[in-house]
């Protein structure tokens, strides 16, 4: 038993997930299935090993490029906003966030 | 001539530059097909309209004389590629609708080329599972026996294959999604090394093991369509692979240097891996891989044991790092800027819960819970980083292996396909399914699955190649020797 009902409830709020209270039960049981394998990377010994986030470090042997911060895009805001759930005046709506 | 369905991506070109039949006639001919199998469940979406305009205009380059391996040659893209002419979902009702305004690059580069879009193929939701069965829209059924999956992620783009809707397809690797849907419906398909193939407009799952590659019948048609999708993008793919592309026809045809009429592989050292050869791996699988040996042996191969120590490992450190880069990239949906939206909140915080949840499918959840998890306060170096530092461990172990072979050999997957609901409600069970292809994945290394007979239940059994970085013209190369050698790639399920 690796996650608690409470573990599961804390890391939906910061996963901004609304779980309902069967989902929750279900979702523990299925994590705690999961991390019973993920327990075997503990007996590894990494002592010293460089962790590799991408596997193009390997090949290129360079850092991740940047590009000069410029405008390359032309303006394209109606066909971006065109699948946005509220829009108005080329403003993305919210709920109201300050009172 | 055969009917157009019969035909491949080479064969198809040839007859459209011959003007035996036209870029329109075979997007309506493959269209109305698409349509006539639909209960397959392969495809998510038509523009016909905008099908027929691509396949006039192709029409009318050939007209003017121009020649190319994919004008007028009707593809369809696995439905995790953006697309302006097409609605573009990911598999989940959270995109449901969604309008891309631009074009993926490897959608564009094929399109370019001349190559006619008929629709867009269904797909685990955004690109997480082994089945297809996690698709918001509905499970596809694998044409060889339709109570069972096609696999996945890509399953709509093999079914569509493997059933003659269409002659290749694009479908994209994270974990395996490319190699062990075409393992399971007798198709070639290869995942090119992580970089080689744009991400831009891919819809993301795993930003640092997402790779786009071609799903066709043969290895030859899958080195036309690669040879279009692959090269750098610079400027719109900060881990695109600044490297040149090969003209990967060319190297299939190129002859080994030692080769003879006979043997053409003379030379060729393949690698077995001892771990993938196990009793983790069911005898029928096992017994057409090894038949698949025994013909590349007599193709001049030699056949050396090495050793993948980590293979078993490789399952938790993909479930941490996957989840943990996929619960990164899913927090843009959160019913602002595109996508689904909850019709009822009380305030902000609510509506991004409720639209999430409303929006995401259970697998999808899951796998945020687990990054989110490992990429918290007091887990992350005990769970990610821990999962980064194995990574590169197994990406040693490759290069280590790659000293005693040129090439590495083994299942795919460790069954054929199984029924359809078998496994839905057992995650950890799907998740162990994906042994054999998860650590090429992690180490970024080219890997393909090439037909090589059939097991239980007459279902289709794939070899497993691997290359070394940017070789995959080397694995193209040994997988159309063994193409030209045997006919395992030619079947096409009872049907269809």
């Amino acid at each position: 038993m690796f996650l608690t009902p409470s573990d599961i409830g804390r890391i939906a709020k910061l996963a901004r997930l609304a779980l309902s209270e069967p989902q929750s039960a279900r979702m523990l049981d299925q994590l705690n299935g999961f991390f019973d394998i993920v327990e075997q990377m503990n007996a590894v010994d990494t002592t010293g090993v460089e962790p590799l986030a991408h596997p193009t470090a390997v090949i290129d042997h360079v850092s991740l490029r940047l590009r000069p911060d410029l405008a390359s895009e032309p303006n394209q805001r109606e066909a971006n906003q065109k699948s946005a759930p509220a829009v108005e005046r080329g403003l993305f709506l919210v709920p109201k966030v300050i009172e | 001539m055969k009917a157009l369905h019969q035909l491949g991506v080479a064969e198809l070109a040839s007859a459209i530059a011959d003007k035996n039949t036209s870029a329109t006639e075979a997007a309506q001919a493959l269209l109305a097909r698409a349509k006539q199998h639909e209960a397959l469940g392969a495809y998510l979406a038509f523009n016909e309209d905008a099908t027929l305009a691509q396949a006039r205009a192709a029409d009318a380059r050939i007209a003017a004389g121009e020649r190319g391996p994919l004008l007028g040659v009707p593809l369809a893209h696995k439905d995790i590629f953006v697309t302006t002419d097409f609605p573009t979902t990911a598999g989940s009702k959270m995109l449901a609708g969604y309008q891309s305004p631009f074009n993926a690059t490897v959608v564009q580069r094929l399109t370019d080329a001349g190559a006619v879009t008929l629709g867009k193929l269904s797909c685990d939701e955004f690109a997480m599972g082994g089945s297809n069965e996690n698709s918001a829209f509905g499970a596809v059924h694998n044409p060889w026996d339709i109570t069972r999956v096609p696999g996945g992620s890509s399953g709509g783009s093999a079914a569509a294959v493997a059933a003659r809707l269409v002659p290749a397809a694009t479908g994209t690797d994270t974990g395996g999604s490319i190699r062990q849907p075409a393992s399971f419906t007798g198709i070639t398909g290869i995942k090119p090394t992580y970089g080689r193939c744009s991400r831009y407009g891919m819809v993301a799952f795993a930003s640092s093991l997402d790779q786009a590659g071609p799903m066709a019948r043969s290895a030859a048609d899958c080195a036309v369509l690669l040879s279009a999708m692959a090269g750098p993008d610079i400027d719109r793919d900060s881990t695109s692979l600044d490297h040149p592309v090969e003209d990967y026809s060319a190297a299939l045809l190129a002859p080994r240097e030692g080769a003879t009429a006979t043997q053409p592989l003379k030379g060729l050292r393949i690698g077995l891996p001892t771990e993938f050869f196990g009793s983790g791996c069911a005898p029928d699988v096992l017994a057409a891989v090894r038949c698949a040996l025994a013909e590349y042996e007599k193709l001049g191969a030699t056949l050396v044991d090495v050793s993948l120590p980590r293979t078993e490992l490789s399952i938790p450190v993909y479930y941490v790092i996957a989840p943990a880069e996929a619960s990164s990239n899913l927090s843009r949906f959160d019913g602002v800027k595109f996508g689904h939206r909850a019709a009822q909140y009380n305030d902000l915080a609510d509506m991004y819960q409720k639209t999430r949840s409303e929006g995401f499918g259970p697998e999808v959840q899951r796998r945020i819970m687990i990054g989110t998890y490992v990429l918290s306060h007091g887990y992350y170096d005990a769970y990610y980083l821990q999962a980064q530092k194995i990574r590169r461990l197994i990406a040693q172990d490759f290069q280590q292996a790659f000293t005693q072979c040129d090439v590495i050999a083994g299942p795919v997957a460790p069954t054929v396909a199984w029924k359809i609901g078998e496994k839905s409600n057992d995650p950890l069970a799907n998740y162990l399914a994906d042994v054999y292809t998860l650590s090429t994945s992690l180490a970024g290394l080219p890997g393909m699955s090439v037909p090589a007979g059939f097991g239980e239940g007459g279902m289709p059994v794939g070899l497993q190649l691997v290359g070394n970085y940017l070789k995959e013209g080397e694995l193209l190369h040994t997988a159309h020797a063994f193409q030209l050698a045997t006919d395992w790639h030619t079947r096409a399920p009872q049907g269809f």
